[in-house]
């Protein structure tokens, strides 16, 4: 393999690792399950760093732990910890112990999330993959979803389908929705989005450098709630962390080709 | 058995319930065999892979019983988004703990099981047959009831079988595969090989001898009968031939080539057919860089 130069300027990649990295801190002994190039990257630089606890799974049916500890050098050894088929998997979505983050075709104020399909459900003009777990997820653990391109046709002001469910609807379904019901983020190529607001709508947490407020305003399909006074940006990875994503987590530059470098 | 002689015992308007999980271990033999039949009208339960893409582009479903549909690592099944872009097909589309208690239900031969997934989600409104349950003791919670998915039978494909159906999978994951044969009133087992008792249980420890033969109708021994899906450790999925599929489903044309050159013979003809292509091919489509996996797929859903 050719040895790459990268540059030493952090890029738009990073700063989405380094965000989809932080929905895991604090998350303790649960499964991360990452989908998606960045989220993955970031669920395992968390566990490299600030959430060691963490557990992931191979993609498979392993859970894999392992890895030398933050600071240490060399890729971390895959180890099985344990054996997470799809059955046990789903079963234990119900026990609560899970944070995942899932990708959304469509999104909506609410957190409502699609991926079903466009269109008319009963006759989509594009079908896609189907509810998949989004409905069981939601309604058992915490749910954010990454969006690597943001866009008007993603950020939308209702959803097709709702699969994933949002807050709105969450409430309207009571108490057994809402008891594990929650959203804690969503992240995108442009920045970092909550639902901390009275109504529980979508409001900018933080912009990644280099993009401007009026740049997330075109790119989504309905009103943000920005807050008050400067909006902040997403927060700068430490030496150590820049280290472990370029030379032990991401050596070959999955990011770029999820999130490419976008120009000066 | 043969793959044929299974199929012979179906019957057209059937619910056939279907073993592995998106491109993974299915039970494609049999799926072939369905193809070369009269077979139709058929309600199919799945995980859906190109089990669904192949039977739907046949004409041979009526109704879909499904939490998704994927190739895992092509994340759009071509032949089921057609299906469904034409109306061609009508869909139950389930939640996926839905879909495995409501296959667990059947199996206990219960109603239904209690789950908290659907409340709130569209997977309610668009199947309106589903009905919630509220909870006889104190805390009173409402949940959703899925039904169970009974099925008249069920096509699993495992790594190893004895002559009298207890069948073994040796990979990381036994999917849904002994559940489907617990729901279904007669199942067929498809393997890589046939052995004696006694190489089953040298070749695995208990927990591999997945299926019970007091559940299975007939076994058939079908070598490489999930190709192009994957079927570890025997061998891995055939990602140039399904890359061949999807391109190939893009245009009628194509597709009727492919159907002409793969599936118009026997099961002897089809893998005559794939050395054929993979020799040709091999080269070629091994410097093909793999697409990235688009928005909510990966093979980490479980995901």
């Amino acid at each position: 393999m050719t040895a790459r130069t990268r540059p030493t300027a952090v890029t738009r990649a990073e700063y989405c690792v380094i965000a989809c990295a932080e929905v895991w801190r604090g998350a303790g002994e649960v499964l991360a399950s990452p989908m998606g190039t960045v989220p993955a990257l970031g669920a395992r630089l968390a566990r490299l760093t600030f959430s060691p606890d963490l557990l992931l799974t191979d993609g498979e049916a392993l859970l894999v732990g392992g890895g030398p500890a933050a600071g240490r050098t060399g890729a971390p050894e895959p180890m099985t910890e344990g054996w997470l088929p799809y059955r046990r998997h789903l079963a234990l979505v119900a026990t609560g112990r899970r944070h995942v983050m899932m990708g959304a075709s469509q999104i909506d104020r609410y957190g409502n999330q699609n991926i079903s399909c466009i269109g008319d459900w009963a006759r989509p003009s594009r079908q896609l993959l189907g509810v998949r777990g989004a409905p069981v997820n939601t309604l058992n653990h915490p749910t954010s979803y990454w969006v690597p391109k943001h866009s008007p046709r993603t950020f939308v002001e209702r959803v097709d389908m709702v699969c994933g469910v949002g807050y709105d609807r969450a409430a309207a379904a009571g108490p057994s929705a809402t008891r594990f019901h929650r959203v804690p983020e969503v992240v995108s190529d442009l920045g970092v989005f909550d639902f901390e607001t009275p109504d529980r709508t979508l409001r900018v947490r933080s912009l990644h450098p280099g993009v401007r407020l009026e740049d997330v305003r075109a790119a989504t399909g309905f009103t943000l709630h920005v807050p008050d006074g400067e909006v902040p940006h997403t927060r700068e990875p430490t030496a150590e962390e820049l280290r472990l994503l370029r030379e032990v987590v991401d050596p070959g530059g999955l990011r770029d080709r999820e999130v490419p470098p976008c120009g000066p | 058995m043969t793959a044929d002689g299974v199929v012979a015992r179906l019957e057209s308007g059937m619910t056939l319930g279907i073993g592995g999980w998106g491109s993974r271990r299915k039970p494609m033999a049999l799926v072939r065999a369905l193809l070369r039949s009269g077979l139709t009208d058929l309600t199919v339960v799945s995980c859906g892979g190109p089990d669904v893409g192949l039977l739907a582009a046949a004409g041979k479903i009526r109704r879909l019983v499904t939490p998704f549909v994927t190739l895992d690592s092509v994340p759009l099944e071509p032949h089921f988004r057609a299906a469904r872009e034409r109306g061609a097909l009508e869909l139950t589309e389930l939640d996926e703990a839905m879909f495995l208690w409501g296959l667990t239900a059947a199996g206990q031969r219960l109603p239904f099981m209690p789950v908290r997934a659907g409340l709130g989600s569209d997977v309610l409104r668009v199947n309106p047959h589903l009905r919630t349950v509220t909870s006889p003791y104190e805390d009173g919670e409402v949940l959703a009831a899925a039904p169970a998915l009974r099925l008249d039978a069920a096509l699993v494909h495992l790594n190893r079988a004895d002559a009298r159906g207890n069948a073994q999978y040796l990979g990381p994951d036994p999917y849904f595969d002994d559940l489907f044969c617990e729901a279904a009133d007669t199942a067929y087992v498809s393997c890589e090989r046939i052995v004696d008792g006694e190489e089953l249980a040298r070749a695995g420890c208990p927990q591999t001898l997945l299926v019970s033969r007091m559940f299975v109708s007939g076994v058939v021994e079908a070598p490489r009968g999930a190709h192009f899906t994957s079927c570890v450790p025997d061998y891995g999925r055939d990602e140039a031939f399904q890359r061949a599929y999807v391109r190939a489903a893009a245009d009628p044309d194509t597709w009727a080539a492919f159907v002409k050159r793969f599936l118009s013979g026997d099961e002897d003809d089809y893998r005559a057919a794939v050395a054929a292509f993979t020799e040709e091919a091999g080269e070629s489509e091994e410097s093909e860089e793999s697409k990235p996996a688009a928005a909510g797929t990966t093979a980490e859903e479980r995901r």
